[in-house]
C-alpha cells in the first residue's frame, strides 16, 4: 500500500476536526471534533508504526494509549460541559468567556 | 494501484465525507450518528493497515462507548437537540482558512516526504500485540489503567451535584435557533428533554444521577 | 535478604506518611498502621540479622571476610571525584541495630496504645513515632556520612517534636528547644568532622574511608582533628559531659518517647557513629583516648547526679547518661564491648522507662516522694521493673552484668592511663548505679503509698511490652558468654567488622574483676538498703542531707547556670553584647554615616539631573506607551476559546510554511 493514502486520510480527518473545533458553538460538537482529531492521530501512529516495523509494535501500542486517553478525555469533557451547563444554562462555548478582559 | 490502495481510498472518501457531515450537520444528533460512521471508517483503516486488535478496540471503545456517552451528554444537558445556530461569532472564514491551510501544508508534506514510500504490511494479530503489551509495555499499560480510574473519579466529582445546589437553571432562550423551527419529533420522542421553546419541565436531581 | 534491607527504614517511612495523612480516618487513629509496619520491619530485621550473623560465624570458622553488603546510587556529583550518594550498608553492626531499634520501637508503639489513649493528638503522635523510627533506621543503614548526617538531623528534628509534644506547657517547649539547640551545637562539630574526613579521603563513603585508613594514605593531623570534631557531635547527641544537660530536661516528653528516644535509639546514635567508624578511630590513638576520657567522666558524674533526683524519670535519664558514658568509654579501646553494652542496655533501659511510665500513670506524679508501696498494687509492673533494675545493676547473670564486665575487662587489658581510668571509674560507677537503683526500688515500691488517689495496675497494652522486654533483659547477656569455645558462635563474632579484629581482640573473663565488681555492687546494695529501707522522703532522704555535695548535685554541677547565666547572659549578653554595641556605635556606625552622607550628596545631584529629567521621562514614556498598547491589545483577549485555538493553529500553519520554504 502507498504510505501516502492512510496519511492523507488522517490529514483529512484532522483538518475536518480542526474546522469543527473552530467553527461550531455547541460544546458537545466541539468534543466530537476533538475525537475526530484524535482518531486521525491514531491512524497516523499505526501507519508510521507499519512503516518503521519495529518488534515492539510501538505505533499500535501508542495508538491504543491514545484511544484510552481519548476515552478519558470524553468523560472529563462531558462532565465539564454538564457543569458549565448547570452553572450558565448554556452549552454554547461562546458563553464560557469569563476569562476575557 | 493494488487492492489495498483501492480499499484505503474508498475508506478515505467514506470517512472524510462522514467527518465533514459531522462538523457541518445542523442537527447535533445527526452529527453524533455521522461520527459513528467516521469512527467506523477509521476502524476500517486500521483493518486495512493490519492492526486487527486496534480495529475492534476502536469499534468497542469509540463507536460503542464514546458515542453513547456523547448522546447521553446531549440528553443530560437538555441542549437544543434540534437544528441550531451553526456557527459561532468567528463565522466561517477563519475556520475554513485555518483548516484549509493546515490541510494544504499536510498534503504537501505527506506527498513530499512519503510520496514514493510503500508500506510492507504485516498483519498483527491480537495475540502478538498482547504479548508486547503485557511484557515490555506492562508498566505504561498499568499507568494507563490508573489514568482511566482517575478520569472516572474526576468525572464523577465534576458532574455530581453538591448538596444545596439549586435546581437546574432555565435554558437560555438565546440558544434556540431562530432561523428554523425545531423538528417537532424531538420533543415528543425524547421524554425528559424539552425543546427550548416549551415551558421547561421542573427538573430534579435525578437527571444527573 | 540483605539486598532488601532498605525496606526496613522504608516501612516506617510509609507508615509515617500513611498515619499523618490518613490516620485520623482509621479506627485506631493510625496506631495500627505503625504497629503493623514495625512488626513487619522487625521480622525483616530478624531475617537480615540471621543471614548476617550466620555469615559472620561462617567467616570466623573458615577465616573468610566479615559480612558486608553495600548497595548505593549516586544522587548528584559535587566534583569529578566526589558526589553525594545514597546507599545502604549492611554488616553485623547495622543488623544488630535493626534488631534493637525495630524491637524497642515496636514495644513502644504497642505500649503507647495504652499510655496515650484519649490523647488529643494521638494520630500525630504515632506519625512522629514512625517518622522517628525511620530516621534512626536511615542513620543506621547509611553507607556514607552524608546520608548518616541526614538521618542524624532527622532524628534530632523528630526528638524535638516529640519532647515538645505537650507544648501547651511552656516548660515542655523550653525543654524541646534546649534539647534541639544543645544537640545542634554538637552537630556543628559533626559537620566539621564530616567535611574534614571528606577533605582527608575525598569521599563520604564509609567503606572507602575505612579502606583509606587501612591503606595508610592520610594526613594524620587532619584526620585526628576530624575525628575529634566528630566526637563533639557524639557528645551532643549521646548526652556526654559537658553537653549532657538536655537529656534530663527531655523527660518532658511522653514517657514511651523517653523509652524510645532517650534509652534505645536516639542517644545511641552517637555511640553508633563511633562504632561505625571504629576502624578509623582505632588508627588514631589520640581520638580514642579523648573518647575514653569523656566517657569515663560522664559515667561517674551522671551516676552521682542520679543520686539526688526525686523525679523517677530523671533518675533513669541520668542513669542513661551514665550508661552511655560506659559505651563511649568502651569504644575508646574495644568495639565489641561498646556495642554489646549498647545492645543490652537498649532492652533493659527501655523496660525501665516503660515501667516508669506505668508507675507514673498509676501514681499521677513523677516524684518518688508521692509513690511508695506500689509493689502490692501493681505486681506485674513491679516484677518487670525489678528485672530491668537488676539488669542495670549488673547482677549476674542478667544482661547488664556481662556487658559491663566486658567493658571493665577490656579496660584493664588496654591498660595505660585511659584504660585504668575507665576501669576505676567504671567500677565505682557500678556501685553508684546499684545504690541509686536500690533507692528507686525502695522509694517507689516499698512502704506505704504516699500520693493521692488509689493507684492500680496499668492495662494490658502497657504491661505486655515490659514483659516482652524483660525476657531479653534476663537472657540477652548470655549471647556473648566469655567462654573461648563459645566465642566463635557468640555476639562478638556476629557483629564483628573484620575477621582480623575478632581474632586479635578475644573476649575474655577475669574472675578478679568480676569478683570486685560484684562485691562493689553488693556493697552499694547493702548501703542503699540500710539507708532507704524505711523509704525516707523529702527532708528525711539521706541523700538530700549531705549539705554541700547535695547542693552541687542538685544544681547539676552548676553547668546549667554556666550555660544560661554565664555564657548566654553574662558573656554573650552583657560582655559580648556591650562590646558589640560599642563597636557598632563608635566604629561601624561612623563609617556608615560618613559613607551615607557622601552617598546622599552624590545621590541628590544625580537625582536632580539624571533621574528627574532623563530617566523619569523615559520611564514615563515607556509606561504610557505600554498602557496605550495594552488597552488596544486586551481586546484580543475575548475569552473565546475558539478564537484562541484558531490563532494557535494559524500560527502552526504559518510556521510550517516558513520551515518548509526555508
Amino acid at each position: 500500500m502507498q504510505a501516502a493514502y492512510p496519511l492523507t486520510f488522517a490529514a483529512l480527518l484532522f483538518c475536518v476536526g480542526v474546522y469543527g473545533v473552530l467553527s461550531r458553538r455547541h460544546a458537545v460538537l466541539v468534543l466530537m471534533s476533538v475525537e475526530l482529531m484524535l482518531a486521525a492521530v491514531t491512524v497516523n501512529l499505526v501507519t508510521f508504526g507499519a512503516m518503521v516495523g519495529d518488534a515492539l509494535y510501538t505505533g499500535q501500542v501508542f495508538a491504543l494509549f491514545v484511544m484510552a486517553v481519548g476515552a478519558a478525555e470524553v468523560g472529563i469533557g462531558l462532565a465539564i460541559v454538564l457543569l458549565i451547563y448547570r452553572n450558565r444554562a448554556s452549552v454554547n462555548i461562546d458563553d464560557a468567556d469569563l476569562m476575557k478582559y | 494501484m493494488t487492492l489495498p490502495d483501492v480499499i484505503m481510498l474508498a475508506i478515505t472518501v467514506l470517512g472524510g465525507s462522514a467527518a465533514l457531515l459531522v462538523v457541518t450537520s445542523r442537527n447535533v444528533v445527526h452529527s453524533a450518528l455521522f461520527l459513528v460512521v467516521a469512527l467506523l471508517s477509521v476502524a476500517g483503516a486500521f483493518l486495512a493497515l493490519g492492526a486487527e486488535f486496534l480495529a475492534w478496540a476502536q469499534v468497542l471503545v469509540y463507536v460503542g462507548a464514546v458515542v453513547i456517552l456523547i448522546l447521553f451528554g446531549l440528553m443530560l444537558t437538555r441542549a437544543p437537540i434540534g437544528p441550531m445556530a451553526q456557527h459561532n461569532e468567528l463565522g466561517k472564514a477563519l475556520p475554513i482558512a485555518v483548516s484549509g491551510g493546515f490541510f494544504a501544508v499536510l498534503i504537501t508534506l505527506i506527498f513530499g516526504s512519503f510520496g514514493d514510500t510503500t508500506l510492507e504490511l504485516v498483519p498483527v494479530s491480537p495475540g502478538m500485540l498482547g504479548e508486547v503489551l503485557y511484557i515490555p509495555w506492562a508498566l505504561p499499560f498499568m499507568a494507563l489503567g490508573f489514568l482511566l480510574t482517575v478520569a472516572l473519579i474526576g468525572a464523577v466529582v465534576l458532574a455530581r451535584r453538591e448538596e444545596g445546589e439549586g435546581p437546574l437553571p432555565e435554558p437560555d432562550p438565546e440558544l434556540a435557533d431562530v432561523s428554523r423551527e425545531p423538528v417537532p419529533t424531538d420533543a415528543s420522542t425524547n421524554p425528559g428533554v424539552s425543546a427550548p421553546s416549551e415551558e421547561p419541565a421542573p427538573v430534579t436531581g435525578e437527571v444527573t444521577r | 535478604m540483605s539486598q532488601v534491607a532498605w525496606l526496613i527504614p522504608a516501612l516506617p517511612a510509609a507508615s509515617a506518611l500513611a498515619i499523618i495523612f490518613f490516620g485520623k480516618r482509621m479506627p485506631k487513629g493510625g496506631a495500627e498502621v505503625g504497629i503493623l509496619s514495625l512488626a513487619i520491619a522487625f521480622v525483616l530485621a530478624v531475617v537480615v540479622a540471621i543471614e548476617v550473623f550466620s555469615a559472620n560465624v561462617a567467616a570466623v570458622a573458615d577465616g573468610g571476610e566479615a559480612f558486608l553488603t553495600t548497595v548505593g546510587v549516586e544522587l548528584f556529583p559535587i566534583s569529578a571525584e566526589a558526589g553525594i550518594n545514597a546507599g545502604i550498608r549492611i554488616d553485623g553492626l547495622s543488623a544488630m541495630m535493626f534488631l534493637l531499634v525495630t524491637f524497642v520501637s515496636l514495644m513502644v508503639h504497642i505500649y503507647s496504645l495504652g499510655y496515650m489513649a484519649g490523647e488529643e493528638r494521638f494520630t500525630w503522635y504515632f506519625g512522629l513515632l514512625s517518622l522517628f523510627t525511620m530516621s534512626m533506621l536511615i542513620l543506621v543503614v547509611a553507607d556514607n556520612l552524608m546520608l548518616l548526617l541526614v538521618g542524624w538531623e532527622l532524628v534530632g528534628v523528630c526528638s524535638f517534636l516529640l519532647i515538645g509534644f505537650w507544648w501547651e506547657q511552656k516548660s515542655n517547649s523550653n525543654a524541646a528547644i534546649k534539647a534541639f539547640l544543645t544537640t545542634k551545637s554538637g552537630d556543628v562539630g559533626l559537620v566539621v568532622g564530616v567535611i574534614t574526613l571528606w577533605s582527608v579521603f575525598g569521599t563520604f563513603d564509609i567503606s572507602q574511608i575505612i579502606a583509606g585508613v587501612e591503606a595508610g594514605a592520610y594526613n594524620e593531623g587532619l584526620l585526628t582533628f576530624g575525628l575529634v570534631a566528630l566526637v563533639l557531635g557524639v557528645v551532643g547527641k549521646s548526652a556526654q559531659f559537658p553537653l549532657h544537660t538536655w537529656l534530663p530536661d527531655a523527660m518532658a516528653g511522653p514517657t514511651p518517647v523517653s523509652a524510645l528516644i532517650h534509652a534505645a535509639t536516639m542517644v545511641t546514635a552517637g555511640v553508633f557513629l563511633i562504632a561505625r567508624l571504629y576502624p578509623v578511630y582505632s588508627a588514631v590513638p589520640a581520638a580514642q583516648a579523648t573518647i575514653a576520657v569523656i566517657g569515663a567522666i560522664t559515667l561517674l558524674m551522671a551516676g552521682l547526679l542520679a543520686l539526688v533526683q526525686d523525679d523517677v524519670k530523671k533518675v533513669l535519664a541520668y542513669s542513661t547518661i551514665s550508661q552511655l558514658g560506659y559505651m563511649v568509654a568502651a569504644l575508646g579501646f574495644s568495639y565489641t564491648a561498646g556495642i554489646f553494652h549498647l545492645f543490652t542496655h537498649g532492652f533493659f533501659k527501655a523496660l525501665l522507662f516503660l515501667g516508669a511510665g506505668s508507675i507514673i500513670h498509676a501514681a499521677h506524679s513523677n516524684n518518688m516522694s508521692d509513690m511508695g508501696g506500689l509493689a502490692k498494687v501493681m505486681p506485674r509492673t513491679f516484677y518487670t521493673f525489678l528485672i530491668g533494675s537488676l539488669a542495670l545493676m549488673a547482677v549476674p547473670p542478667l544482661a547488664g552484668f556481662w556487658s559491663k564486665d566486658e567493658i571493665l575487662v577490656e579496660a584493664a587489658a588496654a591498660g595505660a592511663y585511659t584504660g585504668n581510668l575507665v576501669l576505676v571509674l567504671g567500677a565505682i560507677g557500678g556501685a553508684i548505679t546499684v545504690f541509686y537503683m536500690t533507692r528507686v526500688l525502695y522509694l517507689v515500691f516499698a512502704g506505704e503509698f504516699r500520693g493521692y488517689g488509689h493507684p492500680h495496675e496499668s492495662p494490658q497494652t502497657m504491661t505486655a511490652p515490659p514483659v516482652a522486654l524483660a525476657v531479653p533483659s534476663l537472657f540477652i547477656g548470655l549471647i556473648n558468654l566469655p567462654l573461648p569455645a563459645f566465642q566463635p558462635y557468640a555476639f562478638s563474632a556476629w557483629t564483628m567488622f573484620s575477621t582480623e579484629y575478632w581474632v586479635t581482640h578475644p573476649i575474655e573473663f577475669s574472675p578478679l574483676i568480676a569478683f570486685v565488681a560484684v562485691t562493689l555492687a553488693a556493697a552499694g546494695f547493702v548501703v542503699g538498703r540500710l539507708m532507704y529501707r524505711d523509704a525516707p522522703v523529702g527532708d528525711a532522704d539521706p541523700m538530700l542531707r549531705l549539705g554541700l555535695p547535695t547542693r552541687i548535685l542538685q544544681e547539676k554541677y552548676y553547668l546549667d547556670r554556666l550555660y544560661t547565666d554565664l555564657i548566654t547572659l553574662t558573656l554573650v549578653r552583657d560582655k559580648l553584647g556591650a562590646a558589640s554595641v560599642w563597636l557598632n556605635d563608635r566604629v561601624i556606625d561612623r563609617i556608615v554615616y560618613l559613607a551615607g552622607a557622601g552617598t546622599v550628596g552624590f545621590g541628590r545631584g544625580l537625582y536632580d539631573v539624571a533621574d528627574q529629567k532623563g530617566i523619569d521621562g523615559l520611564v514615563n514614556g515607556v509606561g504610557q506607551s505600554t498602557r496605550w498598547s495594552g488597552g488596544r491589545l486586551r481586546l484580543a483577549q475575548s475569552g473565546n476559546v475558539q478564537l484562541y485555538a484558531g490563532a494557535m493553529l494559524a500560527g502552526v500553519v504559518v510556521l510550517a510554511v516558513v520551515f518548509a520554504v526555508g
